[in-house]
């Protein structure tokens, strides 16, 4: 007897493959791990309604770029007659509408759909210090003097601008502030003034400007957001409460002093900004991101393949789990049954009937069929006429069953047509066989036992979670494998063995003198 | 928990179950290729001729469908034949007439069946109903064996057999197996046949085993089964070593049946022998397939291999 480790290291090796690819599937690519976990989608939409002016048109739409928080799935344009280019840069993605002539009112949109993404960090530039702002008197000195009060009650750029936002709040109104608070208008001019002071000191701000993701907002206002660089990255204030961090129900679409909508040689007469909501499987997602293409892992995916063949391959999937469990109730339990593989292929059909009407009708079919088979026996049929009547005889029998059910009101027999009836027609053959050779208890015994085997193998094959796993991550059956593997080097006892040898261990020590 | 108390007292006493059986010896020693040799009755009935070593008779070999119809022919002279498939496994498929009269065909259990019924059970056995795997298989009528009557008390209808596990051509454990009126004259186990473990060393039966629990007594004739002499055991643990040679399996269960002419005769030999010789005689096999894997380094000759088993595995003790 040889000992040789190259299974372990092959079984191993495969694990730790699959399990990797697993673990990178879930942290780097967001696959979800549970099934049917939904996730927001929003479409947000800007509708840009164009009246007729002379000369050529030049529209420019702010588009959502490096979005703190979240991720484009896809996006579309909806502008028929115009000419469209789209320049990106670090700060700003710019679509530029252009027709020579606008000879009528025309309504233009842009429509995206994002999703939360919490790794989607948002802008990343490092802006430069600003110039102090050339203001005339009294401001001037106000300023100076705001500055140097907020520098020595604040520890960092963080902290200076909570207090800035706080001093333009109305808190600790002194004459000097009031000069700044009596110019805001509305919270654009406030981030503006806000601004104003963070440059007095040199602090590099930016204003951003945001919707809420509320389903259904045929019109969402859009709000101004106070961006703060502090060194690293930017910090984001709402300038009406104070308060630092962006909520998640705020999608930053662009940044900068402009409108949202610039148009030259026609008049915008609206733009209009929406929201909608859906809510999608995670899963759905996913195999969308998928599409979009932004890994090579998720280009190979299942989930790009069209939906019948996913169909096809949540089931095809589960076999080697069916096998695994097989290989786990014969070699570790013990447990007999008819075919190696037979009990796979039953609860496979247990799926579609559920477990109680198809051990039901299971049993119904066989104990049916081998009544059938019987009675065949003193036909003296040769073995593959004779099959192909057994054969027929289960067709029958499900017929039969279906049709009965059917009249009595039982939905279940109507999936019975899922049965293998091939593997039922085998299975009738050879229990009829063992019945004959080796008794009925046998014969009944080995029934049982592929029964309980398809069932048990049902039941794993059933759970939600189980299913999910295998058809997402695929690569877990590589590690389902390598379990596999080293279950095929199991030497020890099947526990049904330590019930069959138990009777030796009573007479043990009575003369066992041969073993040395 | 019991479970693994169990376990560990199983491993203790060198119990080997199926998976240690099929994994560290099966695999090890047994090369698939030669399977053959032994799984297809025929072939291995002629090695064994060749190898000069005794086997019941071949009277026929029915190939197809069309010779079934020759069953007629081949059976006139022959009043007391075993019907079996070539490639059966476990015993399924063989049937044992003890008796013709007037194409009606006797069974051990006292039925009859008739001429047509063995035809019937000949194509069965043709369009591969009980060989491994279900390929098509050819059908041999061998002589039955007339058992020597020293086993009658032993023995309820039918022939008692005695299997030897020879490793690497080394007897490593013996039994003899019984049928009872359960086992419908069949000496296999799992049909409900007794097994009594036999010792290499003297020949003599210990304690028997039937459906896994021990026994004492014949339940069919009340007969003791322990301390019997099997009549002819020099012959027939020479027999079962000679096996290695023309065979060449490693793990090898050897079947030896008594006939009352001819003395000990092979019926047939099996690659994958089952583990109930443990039970029958009530101690592990690894042990012994330890004790032969130590000492089983250069190539001894069947006389020098007999005679260290039968020097290792002695237990009974005649007289205390």
């Amino acid at each position: 007897m040889k000992k040789s480790l190259h299974w372990l290291v092959l079984s191993l090796t495969l694990v730790v493959i699959g399990v990797a690819a697993f673990a990178y599937k879930v942290s780097v690519l967001g696959y979800p791990l549970g099934p049917m976990q939904e996730e927001a989608l929003w479409t947000v939409q800007a509708r840009i309604k164009l009246l007729p002016q002379d000369g050529p048109v030049k529209l420019e739409l702010q588009l959502p770029h490096k979005v703190p928080g979240f991720a484009r799935l896809d996006e579309s344009f909806v502008s028929k007659g115009f000419g469209r280019t789209v320049a990106e840069d670090e700060l700003s993605r710019v679509s530029r509408w252009t027709i020579r002539r606008l000879r009528e009112q025309r309504t233009l949109y842009y429509r995206a759909q994002y999703y939360a993404d919490s790794q989607q960090a948002g802008w990343t530039d490092q802006p430069g210090f600003p110039d102090p702002p050339q203001l005339e008197e009294p401001f001037d000195s106000a300023l100076t003097t705001i500055v140097e009060d907020i520098r020595s009650r604040s520890a960092d750029i963080e902290s200076f601008a909570l207090h800035v936002l706080k001093v333009l709040g109305g808190d600790a109104l002194d004459e000097n502030s009031a000069l700044f608070v009596k110019q805001i208008t509305g919270p654009e001019s406030r981030v503006r003034i806000a601004r104003q002071i963070l440059a007095g000191a040199r602090i590099p701000t930016e204003m951003m400007h945001g919707i809420r993701l509320e389903d259904d907002q045929r019109h969402a206002t859009r709000e101004p957001w106070l961006a703060v660089h502090n060194g690293k990255r930017w910090l984001y204030f709402n300038p009406l409460t104070g308060n630092r961090g962006l909520p998640k129900d705020v999608l930053l679409w662009w940044r900068g002093d402009r409108d949202v909508a610039e148009v030259t040689g026609a008049e915008i007469d609206d733009v209009r900004l929406s929201v909608r909501r859906a809510d999608v499987d995670s899963l759905d997602l996913a195999g969308q991101r998928a599409v979009s293409g932004e890994s090579m892992f998720a280009n190979v995916s299942l989930l790009n393949l069209p939906v019948e063949t996913q169909a096809v391959y949540g089931v095809l999937l589960m076999v080697p789990l069916g096998a695994f469990i097989i290989v786990v109730l014969r070699n570790i339990i013990g447990i007999k049954t008819f075919g190696t593989f037979m009990p796979v292929l039953i609860a496979l059909a247990f799926r579609e009937t559920q477990l109680l009407a198809g051990v039901i009708m299971f049993t119904i079919v066989v104990a049916a069929g081998l009544l059938i088979r019987f009675y065949l026996e003193h036909l003296r049929l040769l073995l593959v006429p004779r099959l192909a009547s057994v054969l027929t005889i289960v067709v029958l029998l499900m017929t039969v069953t279906t049709l009965l059910s059917q009249s009595l009101g039982i939905e279940a027999g109507l999936s019975i047509t899922l049965f293998p009836m091939v593997i039922m027609a085998m299975t009738i053959e050879r229990m009829c066989i063992v019945w004959e050779e080796r008794g009925p208890a046998e014969a009944v015994r080995d029934g049982l036992g592929s029964l309980a085997v398809a069932a048990a193998a049902y039941l794993v094959m059933g759970i939600e979670s189980v299913r999910h796993l295998t058809f997402v991550f695929p690569e877990l059956l590589l590690a389902l494998l390598g379990v596999t593997i080293m279950l095929g080097r199991y030497t020890g006892y099947r526990l049904s063995e330590l019930g069959r040898f138990r009777k030796l261990l009573d007479f043990s020590g009575s003369g066992s003198s041969g073993v040395g | 928990m019991g479970w693994v108390k169990l376990y560990r007292q199983l491993k203790a006493a060198g119990v080997i179950g199926l998976n240690a059986r099929n994994g560290n010896y099966i695999q090890y020693y047994n090369q698939r290729r030669l399977y053959p040799r032994v799984d297809d009755k025929i072939l291995c009935k002629k090695l064994c001729q060749e190898a000069g070593m005794p086997v019941p008779d071949l009277y026929g070999v029915i190939a197809t469908q069309h010779d079934a119809g020759h069953l007629r022919e081949l059976l006139v002279e022959h009043s007391k034949f075993a019907l079996k498939p070539a490639n059966g496994s476990g015993g399924d498929g063989i049937m044992v007439i003890v008796g013709t009269r007037n194409e009606r065909y006797k069974r051990p259990n006292g039925r009859t069946v008739t001429l047509e019924e063995l035809e019937h059970h000949v194509s069965g056995i043709l369009s591969g109903m009980f060989s491994l795997g279900g390929h098509p298989d050819r059908a041999m009528v061998e002589a039955l064996v007339e058992f020597d009557p020293v086993f009658s008390d032993l023995a309820y209808q039918g022939v008692p057999d005695i299997r030897i596990i020879v490793f690497l051509g080394y007897p490593v454990m013996a039994m003899t197996r019984l049928p009872t009126r359960e086992s419908d004259g069949r000496a296999n186990l799992h049909q409900g046949a007794i097994g009594v473990g036999v010792d290499i060393g003297s020949g003599r039966t210990v304690r028997g085993t039937w459906s896994n629990n021990i026994i004492e007594e014949h339940p069919d004739t009340g007969a003791k089964v322990n301390g019997f002499p099997v009549p002819g055991w020099d012959k027939i643990v020479d027999m079962a070593a000679r096996c290695y040679e023309p065979i060449g399996l490693g793990y090898l269960g050897v079947d030896v049946v008594l006939d009352k002419n001819r003395g000990p005769m092979i019926l047939e030999l099996n690659a994958r022998p089952g583990l109930a010789i443990q039970l029958a005689n009530q101690e592990g096999l690894l042990g012994r397939l330890k004790q032969i894997e130590a000492i089983a380094d250069k190539p001894r000759t069947p006389e020098e291999r007999i005679a260290i088993s039968r020097d290792l595995f002695t237990r009974y003790r005649p007289a205390a």
